[in-house]
């Protein structure tokens, strides 16, 4: 799971078949999250053609306000904040598992996008990034040719 | 719903796989309030049910894939939501208040009218 920078090839086409992530990735999430309970919010998975890439990430409880989302050349940055309903005077709290707080993170793309281009919606919590492949990073077709 | 029924859906519940949302329980004079994390649950696929004093909560989120794409990096999976709670006495089942708003569920379970503690005064004694 990348903590901080590079999303290795995430632009490759995939050999994940879908039924979740791949098992490898799976085990790496349980092992992180053993190791680091705080590190990698939000999940995100990144999906990807031959036009562009989507990221999404699993923000309930936020707002389009609260979500900062900021290209850098190849570095997509993401944060933001969600504070949870505070507890009164005279409330009980039993159970917290929600997250609270501060999230920042960034995942650098392996290829240019077209930043202008780059549009970002969200529903229902959860944050979908489209991000354009520029121009010159679209997979070209080379003709070949018989002498 | 008869008991096979009830038993069929169960099963068919429990052969997908389903995560436990994350959720936040406190209690207020007046109710016990619940909130869980559902991203990409709207209304149409989010069942709440409360038989007897059992809360559920099942959600079956539009899939996560997206057609036309390949997965090219994976930090979460698909699947449902799913948890129970095992409510206590003092709430009134009737008077359950749900509202689902940014992926994030709130219920209110009212108190029983009556069911705050009473100070019960000691009659007796010199």
């Amino acid at each position: 799971m990348l903590t901080h920078n590079s999303v290795p090839g995430a632009f490759r086409n995939s050999l994940y078949s879908w039924s979740g992530c791949g098992d490898l990735d799976r085990l790496r999430g349980e092992v992180n999250r053993l190791f680091s309970a705080g590190s990698a919010f939000p999940a995100l998975n990144v999906w990807s053609n031959d036009e562009e890439a989507i990221v999404k990430a699993e923000l309930p409880g936020f707002e389009p306000a609260d979500i900062e989302i900021a290209l850098e050349g190849r570095t997509l940055n993401l944060s933001g904040s969600r504070e949870l309903e505070e507890v009164k005077e005279g409330e009980k709290l039993y159970h917290r598992e929600r997250r609270t707080g501060k999230f920042s993170r960034s995942l650098k793309l392996p290829v240019g996008v077209d930043a202008d281009k780059v549009t970002a919606e969200f529903r229902n919590g959860v944050l979908s990034i489209a991000l354009p492949r520029a121009a010159e990073h679209k997979p070209k077709k080379v003709e070949v040719k018989t002498s | 719903m008869n008991p096979t029924e009830a038993l069929q859906k169960t099963e068919t519940r429990s052969a997908k796989k389903a995560f436990s949302p994350r959720t936040d329980i406190y209690e207020t004079d007046e109710a016990i309030v619940l909130r869980a994390d559902l991203p990409g649950v709207d209304e149409a696929s989010l069942d709440i049910t409360l038989a007897a004093n059992r809360l559920e909560i099942y959600a079956a989120p539009e899939p996560r894939e997206v057609q036309g794409y390949n997965l090219a990096h994976c930090e979460y999976g698909g699947g449902d939501y799913e948890r129970s709670f095992v409510l206590p006495d003092k709430v009134d089942g009737e008077k359950v208040d749900a509202a689902l708003s940014n992926g994030v569920l709130e219920l209110r379970l009212p108190k029983k009218e009556g069911a705050a503690a009473r100070r019960i005064p000691v009659a007796g004694g010199k």
